[in-house]
């Protein structure tokens, strides 16, 4: 079934290589057909102890009063954990790399805010007696009005989901309510369209559902340290994660992993080392805290819903002159991930096209959901989707193939992206023509002629004037719609900055520095050559010389330049994106 | 009181034990009560098991009589059921099949309980022990709408007599996943003909309602006719009368009202 | 909480154990006997990674009760290979591909070799109800089917490790 087309790109591959386009036997694979194979649940403990959660039964709630004097009591009880209990009792994922304010606590102290999240923690000698002991705690909730609605959400009066984020969004460069993406004016540029082709896309949340739920096993071990069997699949960033949450030194934790059942994205949010440590830490036993499957599935974070709304302008011939996106990530009640997603979203767009013309508006809201975090492809897929399904309404619109319209409008190397990079190794004309070959969908000669190779560049590689605005500056919705503020002069890689970035990453309830890895500061590297087997462009350089390795952050993003190391050491976005060529 | 665990070996010593302890469920197969227990549902009680080997037994000499402990793939080793091959074979994956009894399937909530749809059809008579005494014969219908109450004592077999032509029983399960996964919704239909005429229908629905339910205004609509186009048409309009469908992971009640007509069509022209 | 003694057979060898009257047979195999084979998926019997053979029959071991299994043979994928040969089904899921992350394994060849053992000569479609209690979220069981098929069409056992 498998087909390998040569004949495309033939000149930009090496086929004599040893490993890739071969088949390998994977290395894991007598483990895993023997069942030997070393899942973080494999392995045997004496004394280990079973560590359960009680959960919010309520969407949004206060906490008034929580009683554990019966569980305290119950068979097998060793040991009960309080928000108090943890060290460090608020964290985000991405302050490791300085993004983001820390928001989440590992048990919930004040107040709870989507059902499900955890409030305390029954360490029991077997499973079963902390199940039955997890039934004697009692919660007094006041429960209070909650948000589902990614727009509700953002809107005035709107219940505060997370009081860290007081008005539901994620905050930008500590300036915006969302990511911006700016290219060109797309208000003129609708005015000249033929077509307007608007709607609006809403997906739902996706939850993995890997085969081996998240679980840990934690258990003292000598010197002073604490072995972590571990599911994560980001094995030193649950490390990190649980040093920190712990205040402990990363040395003295000591995880073992990389044999994940399954993850597909849900195994990034450190959802049970935290406690399972913690256990060990105070039972002096080892600990064992694994969801059971409703668990998994109800409150082990989805990939989270999107909202889409698209707006193309359109000429007579098909061409597509300005697309419009505004999106909204549902973070749930915390970020995790989102912030990224978003992020990825707003690079990612127009998607594989070139229009001359892009906006873009990408919220990351709040609302009283189980929060959401890293799925395969995140921060695109959901997009992609609205996109492609717009695609066949733009072509609808105009009257043409949709096939056709997608390779008039395909983007080509040395083609200019809404993000200010120039367009390499395009393959989306050959795909679709592919694709129409494979099935018998016919095209015409003239699309069957095009090639990702040429006609790209020259000035499709111009960066148009660019007119940018204030919209949705911090704490004023009422700013979302301003008029624009300046226009910047055609060929502007980045928006000169009226002042010193503001370094993100949490001052709250940061633990020492010592608690958590230094990172090297980031040092630009100038841009490196290209890597021999690539062809130099068939077509002269762009206007804009491509400046991979140096490239600035996304259009709105404030200029690095200062490159100030903050408490990490790290440059805001250093390492989520922006300086790195993905 | 935690959970305690204790092996009966005559149907009278379960009969007393349950009788005697509010608490005290009965272990068939086990694939429900386990659940429960691993999930913290269940966390106090006796569990009793019973090893009778009248329990698993399967009697087919005139009126079918099934232990309530035969499993689903029990039944499908038995060529002589094979009209009850269908809903059997619809019951979970081949591990749950050699566990899954037809006792635990009257109980099983909706959208379980597809074998009890078929023996709905089938109009069958559930053995009940309540207390020490003998089994005393309850119709199906009469026992799933006291289900709820609880306290039904000990099942220890179900009673039919077997369909005089197979091809007039007739069972469909409608399932998201193939080939198995839970109902959308279930139909089954035993429809002796006479003269070219039904005489005698029973249809049932799984899904359709919190418990496995007899479609009277279908069998009605049939009864006397041929099954013809208008017949089937008839069926199609009185499909919806008492049902009460529920929204669950699996479908919408808006969807298990529209698509139910057309499977009881399909069931009932034969179409696959 | 009165522990329970049973005595049964695993793999071949004779076991016994005191487990607790809500104890599963997954828990007792993992945790009182440490044969990790068998993994906890679900416990509640959609996911099948628990699967094992109690007397020749396929049994989800987190829905089957351990103080029931006294007197029985169970039977796990931790016995499948003899020694260093690894039984034909095994052979043929590597030679297939038909593991990624490799948790539904060990369940999809026990009900493999359940299937095989009842109908050694399986269609595509018999193949797919033998394992359709059988999750797999990774290779999208093709490449699975693909193994049994092979294995059933008389794959070899071979000397891997
Ligand atoms: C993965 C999976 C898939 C499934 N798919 C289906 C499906 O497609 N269709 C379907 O109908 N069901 C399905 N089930 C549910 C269940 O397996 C069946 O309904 C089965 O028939 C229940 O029988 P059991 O013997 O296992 O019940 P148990 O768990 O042993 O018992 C269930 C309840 O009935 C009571 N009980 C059982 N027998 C008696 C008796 N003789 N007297 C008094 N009380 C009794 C028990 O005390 C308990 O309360 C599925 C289950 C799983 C795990
Ligand atoms: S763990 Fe037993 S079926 Fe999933
Ligand atoms: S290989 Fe991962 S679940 Fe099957």
């Amino acid at each position: 079934m498998l087909e390998f087309r040569k004949d495309l790109f033939a000149a930009e591959r090496d086929d004599n290589l040893n490993i890739v386009g071969k088949g390998a036997q994977r290395q894991d694979m007598p483990g895993h057909v023997t069942g030997r194979s070393p899942f973080f649940d494999d392995h045997a403990f004496e004394g280990l102890l079973h560590l359960k959660v009680v959960r919010s039964p309520h969407h949004h709630a206060r906490i008034r009063a929580i009683d554990t004097t019966a569980a305290e009591r119950a068979p097998g009880v060793k040991r009960i954990l309080r928000g108090a209990d943890v060290p460090l009792n608020k964290n985000t994922l991405l302050s490791l790399i300085n993004f983001g304010k820390d928001d989440e606590p590992t048990l919930a102290v004040s107040k709870v805010s989507y059902k499900g999240e955890p409030v305390v923690a029954i360490i029991a000698e077997t499973e079963q007696q902390a199940l039955a002991a997890r039934a004697l705690v009692r919660v007094d909730y006041d429960v209070l009005p909650h948000v589902f609605d990614v727009e509700e959400a953002l809107k005035p009066g709107a219940p505060v989901v997370n009081e860290t984020y007081p008005n539901n969004y994620f905050e930008y460069h500590d300036r915006y309510d969302h990511s911006k993406l700016r290219f060109g004016d797309v208000d003129r540029a609708f005015a000249t369209a033929d077509f307007i082709v608007d709607d609006r896309y809403q997906m739902s949340p996706i939850e993995h559902a890997p085969t081996e739920t998240n679980g840990s096993i934690a258990a003292p071990e000598q010197n002073d340290r604490f072995v972590v069997h571990s599911c994560a699949q980001g094995l030193f960033f649950s490390l990190g994660t649980a040093a920190k949450i712990l205040k402990l030194e990363s040395n003295r934790l000591h995880f073992i992993g990389g044999t994940v059942g399954g993850g597909f994205g849900g195994k990034v949010d450190s959802l049970t080392e935290p406690l399972s440590i913690l256990g060990a830490m105070m039972t002096g036993q080892p600990v064992r805290y694994v969801l059971d499957r409703e668990e998994e599935m109800l409150y082990g974070s989805p990939r989270g819903a999107e909202r889409i709304y698209i707006k193309d302008g359109i000429l007579r011939d098909g061409r597509i002159v300005a697309r419009r996106i505004r999106s909204y990530f549902d973070a749930g009640a915390y970020t995790r991930l989102s912030s990224y997603a978003a992020i990825k979203c707003t690079a990612h767009l127009p998607g594989p096209y070139t229009i001359p013309n892009v906006s873009a508006d990408i919220y990351v809201a709040y609302t009283n959901r189980c929060p959401s975090t890293a799925m395969r492809g995140f921060g695109i897929t959901a997009v992609d989707f609205a996109l492609e399904v717009h695609m066949d309404k733009g072509a609808e619109a105009c009257g043409m193939d949709p096939m056709e319209f997608r390779i008039l409008n395909a983007y080509r190397d040395e083609d200019m992206k809404a993000h200010r990079r120039v367009a390499k190794n395009t393959a989306l004309i050959e795909c679709v023509q592919v694709v129409a070959e494979k099935a018998g969908w016919p095209l015409s000669d003239e699309a069957r002629r095009q090639s990702s190779l040429t006609g790209g560049g020259g000035a499709r590689a111009l960066i148009p004037a660019t007119p940018i605005d204030d919209n949705g500056r911090i704490g004023r919705p009422e700013t979302r719609t301003g008029p624009a503020t300046e226009t910047l002069p055609a060929g502007a890689m980045r928006i000169p900055m009226t002042k010193q970035p503001i370094m993100e990453g949490s001052a709250e309830a940061r633990p020492t520095p010592a608690a958590v890895p230094q990172y090297e500061p980031y040092r630009p590297t100038p841009a490196s050559m290209p890597p021999a087997y690539q062809p130099m462009p068939a077509a002269p350089p762009p206007a804009m010389p491509p400046t991979a390795a140096t490239a600035p952050p996304p259009a709105a993003a404030p200029a690095p330049a200062p490159a100030q190391p903050t408490q990490h050491g790290a440059v805001r976005f250093s390492s989520v994106f922006g300086t790195r060529r993905r | 009181m935690p959970i305690e665990f204790r092996t009966a070996s005559t149907f009278s010593d379960a009969a007393g034990l349950i009788a005697g302890d509010r608490t005290a469920r009965l272990l068939s197969g086990g694939t429900l009560i386990m659940r429960d227990i691993n999930e913290g549902r269940l966390t106090d009680g006796l569990i009793l098991r019973l090893v009778d080997p009248a329990y698993r037994q399967i009697n087919l000499s005139g009126r079918v009589e099934l232990g309530a402990g035969v499993t689903m793939a029990a039944i499908l080793k038995r060529r002589e059921l094979a009209y009850l091959h269908a809903p059997a074979q619809a019951i979970g994956g081949p591990a749950v099949r050699n566990m899954a009894s037809i006792g635990g399937n009257l109980f099983a909530e909706s959208p379980y309980g597809d074998f009890t749809v078929a023996l709905l059809a089938l109009d069958a008579q559930v053995m009940v022990m309540q207390g020490f005494g003998a089994p005393r014969a309850v119709p199906l219908e009469e026992f799933l709408a006291g289900r709820a109450r609880g306290g039904q004592g000990l099942v220890t077999a179900v009673q039919f007599a077997p369909p005089q032509n197979a091809a007039d029983f007739r069972f469909r399960k409608v399932s998201r996943v193939r080939p198995k996964g839970l109902a959308v919704l279930s139909v089954a239909a035993h429809l002796p003909m006479s003269g070219g005429r039904v005489s005698g229908a029973r249809v049932a629905f799984g899904a359709m309602a919190p418990v496995p339910m007899r479609a009277k205004a279908v069998e009605r609509v049939l009864e006397g006719k041929a099954l013809d186009a208008a017949a089937i048409t008839a069926a199609r309009a009185a499909a919806a009368e008492g049902i009460r469908p529920v929204t669950d992971a699996i479908a919408s009640e808006w969807y298990r009202r529209e698509v139910l007509p057309v499977h009881l069509a399909r069931l009932l022209s034969g179409q696959d | 909480m009165a522990k329970i003694p049973v005595q049964f057979r695993l793999n071949g060898s004779d076991r016994a154990a005191f487990v607790g009257p809500s104890d599963n047979l997954l828990t007792l195999l993992r945790r009182g006997l440490n044969d990790f084979g068998p993994k906890y998926g679900c416990g509640q019997g959609t996911c099948g990674t628990c699967t094992v053979l109690v007397d020749g029959d396929l049994q989800l071991s987190c829905l089957t009760l351990a103080a029931t299994c006294e007197g029985k043979h169970v039977e796990t994928v931790s016995g499948m290979a003899e020694g260093p040969v690894l039984h034909p089904l095994q052979q043929a899921f590597m030679d297939h591909f038909a593991a990624q992350c490799g948790f539904c394994t060990p369940g999809m060849l026990t009900a493999a070799k359940a299937l095989l053992a009842a109908n050694p000569n399986p269609t595509r479609a018999e193949v797919i109800d033998g394992i359709s209690g059988n999750i797999c979220r990774c290779t999208g069981y093709d490449a699975i089917i693909e193994a049994i098929l092979a294995a059933a069409r008389g794959g070899q056992a071979k000397r891997t490790y």
